[in-house]
């Protein structure tokens, strides 16, 4: 489904992803660890097309075709989701008017038709309630004063809504108590399928125990250092960063 | 009769010609009102950028090479259709002007309520002048207004509104100035009259339109009244064929407990320039002025106010925001004066801009001049592109650089719509407001 190879990146002229390998099946859930300022969060945007983030060397394909030829939005429409470390608010624009946009966007490029706007609610409806959000969400503006948990519920219900073939997921568990990280994985969970593959980053293990990954990998310094089963994120619970980080120096 | 445009020297010339023949010619009161206001434009001639308030607003420089037939004498075409802002069952009160001339066959004025004058101003100067003396507020000398002296000397088209005291006038007055419905440039000085008594509500719809781009020169003063306890709802909307010189300047008096509110929406005319000179005379005095302006080309669009607070316990909101794309000007000056007696005044002001092209630009202006001590003032302005992490965050979730940027600038403008009080105005002003943003480049 996604094969990364060689990938080098530079913002500012530094270079922060400096050749990174991976490939992922079609549904597959792969994990991507690593310290603050690794470049997890430079590869979620080299991936979805940032402006600013130079690719200098190495190649993405998703099912064979070049991501990184594509405008962001060219990217969503081939299937391409990111879920923001940090998403962004939007003043003025309420909710149910973007979603609909943006569904109505991805299925207009794909050739299909756009949904009216019963349909739409009513698919809708039943994915807010699926995430434990309430109706009131959609007719307030985009993340505008959204708590940290709303944030990343409206993320994972925009993936929901928009059904991507790759969901990169940016620390979508950061800042969230309990209830609201079972919820958010539960909604990633319900969209794991044969044809879906998902990149799910995260500074901690605590996400894994409910979004259990196919592939775990450890990224440092903008190279992928290891790469394991889930077992791997265990071990770096345990034994914290550094050691892992040491020993395959 | 084409001459070139509002130099002293052919006003002067035109005065010899038309003094006579002008509207209420021969009233004594209004003689004088007019010779006074010849006087101070022949003393300034027209206002440059040499005048602290005409400093970004060059209009000599865009008059140069216009050349003008007065409105008195233009031959105009016939005209099926005006554009209304109003649903269609709501539109019983109405006039409209086409370059400066009353039209009545697209007017209707038949279901006028008790109590409540609606007319042409040739038509009451012909039939009760007296109506008017009083109302309208001279130009008092002020370099700064040579536009207004002289509509002051030339004005001979336009309206009065008068609502008596208690009257609730539920039905808006619509008022509609359509330009470029003659094969020459037209230019017109008109006046728009309004007089809101005690305790009287109206709302008034001024809409200026163009057949085509428009090419004439408006220039319209309006003299705005509202008595203790009354109140004011007024939407103006400005969208010119961009050609065309639109000048406005609006005098407003509240007295005590009266309330004023408006939305002025521009996004018409090469040139427009719209003064507000609001004065709250009572305590209690309530005025927001809001706008919205949507410039690209080569347009310029000018907003120039002042609002004088002059005794305690008045309040004015004023949020004006606006787009501007490829090489359109932006002005917006906002003086808030709270003079010496205005204790406990609440004044706020707000401009915010969103600059769509590295070429466009605006000039923004707010200042306070306070003379009392104990008042709450504040202003600020803001100007920027859009803001690049909200676009990226869009086009990740499949919409269009260009759909990504309507919406952000519909949000942005969409919000003072959204706040303007009457409900059947809105869908026409969004529908605006969507038109223009699918013509961006
Ligand atoms: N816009 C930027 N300009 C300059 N440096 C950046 C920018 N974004 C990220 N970086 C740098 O790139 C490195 C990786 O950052 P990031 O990808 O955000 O890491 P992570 O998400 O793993 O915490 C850090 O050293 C960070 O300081
Ligand atoms: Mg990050």
């Amino acid at each position: 489904m996604l094969e990364i190879k060689n990938l080098h990146a530079t913002v500012d002229g530094t270079e922060i992803l400096k050749g990174i390998d991976l490939s992922i099946g079609a549904g597959e859930v792969h994990a991507i660890m690593g310290p603050n300022g690794s470049g997890k969060s430079t590869l979620s945007y080299v991936l979805s097309g940032r402006d600013g983030y130079e690719v200098t060397e190495g190649e993405v394909l998703l099912k064979g075709q070049n991501l990184l030829d594509l405008a962001p939005e060219e990217r969503a429409a081939a299937g391409v989701f990111l879920a923001f470390q940090y998403p962004v608010e939007i003043p003025g624009v309420p909710n149910t008017t973007f979603l609909k946009e943006a569904v109505n966007a991805v299925r207009k490029s794909r050739g299909e038709s756009a949904l009216d706007a019963m349909q739409f609610l009513k698919v809708l409806r039943a994915k807010v309630k699926e995430l434990g959000m309430s109706d009131e969400y959609l007719k307030r503006a985009v993340n505008a004063g959204f708590s940290g948990g709303e944030k990343k519920r409206n993320e994972v219900l925009q993936m929901a809504m928009l059904e991507p073939a790759l969901a990169v997921l940016d620390e979508t568990d950061s800042g969230l108590d309990i209830d609201a990280l079972k919820a958010v994985a539960d909604g990633v969970n319900a969209l794991r399928g044969p044809e879906r593959s998902m990149l799910v980053i995260t500074h901690y293990q605590r996400l894994l125990d409910y979004i259990v990954p196919d592939r775990v990998h450890v990224l440092s310094q903008g190279r992928i250092i290891r790469s394991g089963g889930p077992e791997l994120a265990k071990e770096l619970e345990a034994k914290g960063y550094a050691d892992i980080i040491e020993a395959a120096a | 009769m084409a001459t070139e445009a509002l130099t002293v020297s052919e006003i002067e010339g035109r005065w010899r010609d038309l003094a006579g023949t002008l509207p209420g010619a021969g009233i004594d009161w209004l003689d004088d009102f007019r010779a006074q206001g010849l006087e101070q434009f022949r003393a300034s001639g027209l206002p440059g950028p040499r005048l602290e308030s005409w400093k970004y607003t060059n209009l000599p420089r865009a008059l140069r090479d216009r050349s003008y037939t007065p409105a008195a004498t233009a031959q105009r075409t016939s005209l099926d259709r005006v554009a209304s802002l109003l649903p269609a069952e709501s539109t019983r009160l109405r006039l409209v002007f086409l370059d400066g001339r009353f039209s009545a066959e697209h007017s209707q004025l038949a279901d006028l309520p008790e109590g409540v004058t609606l007319a042409p101003l040739s038509r009451v100067l012909r039939d009760a002048p007296q109506r008017l003396e009083g109302l309208l507020q001279a130009a008092d000398y002020d370099r700064e207004r040579a536009l207004q002296a002289l509509n002051d000397a030339l004005f001979d088209e336009g309206l009065l509104l008068s609502v008596s005291s208690g009257i609730q006038l539920d039905t808006p007055v619509e008022v509609i100035f359509v330009g470029g419905t003659s094969d020459e440039a037209v230019e017109s000085h008109q006046r728009l009259v309004v007089s809101i008594g005690r305790g009287a509500e109206a709302t008034l719809v001024e809409h200026h339109q163009s057949v085509g781009s428009g090419n004439g020169l408006l220039n319209l003063v309006s003299d705005i009244h509202v008595a203790a306890g009354a109140g004011l709802t007024h939407l103006r909307v400005q969208e010119t064929g961009d050609e065309s010189v639109h000048l406005a300047g609006t005098h407003l008096q509240l007295e005590r407990d009266a309330r004023y509110r408006s939305l002025a929406f521009t996004s018409g005319a090469a040139l427009s320039r719209h003064e507000i000179d609001a004065t709250l005379l009572g305590e209690n005095a309530d005025v927001t002025l809001d706008g919205a302006y949507l410039l690209r080309g080569r347009q310029h669009g000018d907003t120039t106010s002042v609002i004088r607070h002059t005794v305690p316990h008045t309040s004015a909101r004023q949020t004006y925001k606006g787009a501007l794309d490829d090489r359109a000007r932006g002005v917006f000056q906002g003086r808030i004066v709270v003079e010496q007696d205005a204790q406990k005044t609440d004044g706020r002001m707000l401009n915010k801009t969103l600059l769509l092209s590295e070429k466009a630009e605006i000039d923004s202006k707010p200042e306070l001049e306070i003379f009392a001590d104990d008042v709450q003032c504040a202003h600020g302005a803001t100007a920027g592109e859009l803001d690049a992490d909200a676009l990226f965050y869009l086009r990740s979730r499949g919409l269009s650089q260009e759909g990504a940027r309507a919406l952000l600038v519909e949000a942005f403008v969409a919000e003072l719509i959204e706040d303007f009080p009457v409900e059947a105005l809105r869908p026409a002003l969004l529908e605006r407001l969507q038109h223009w943003l699918l013509g961006t480049s």
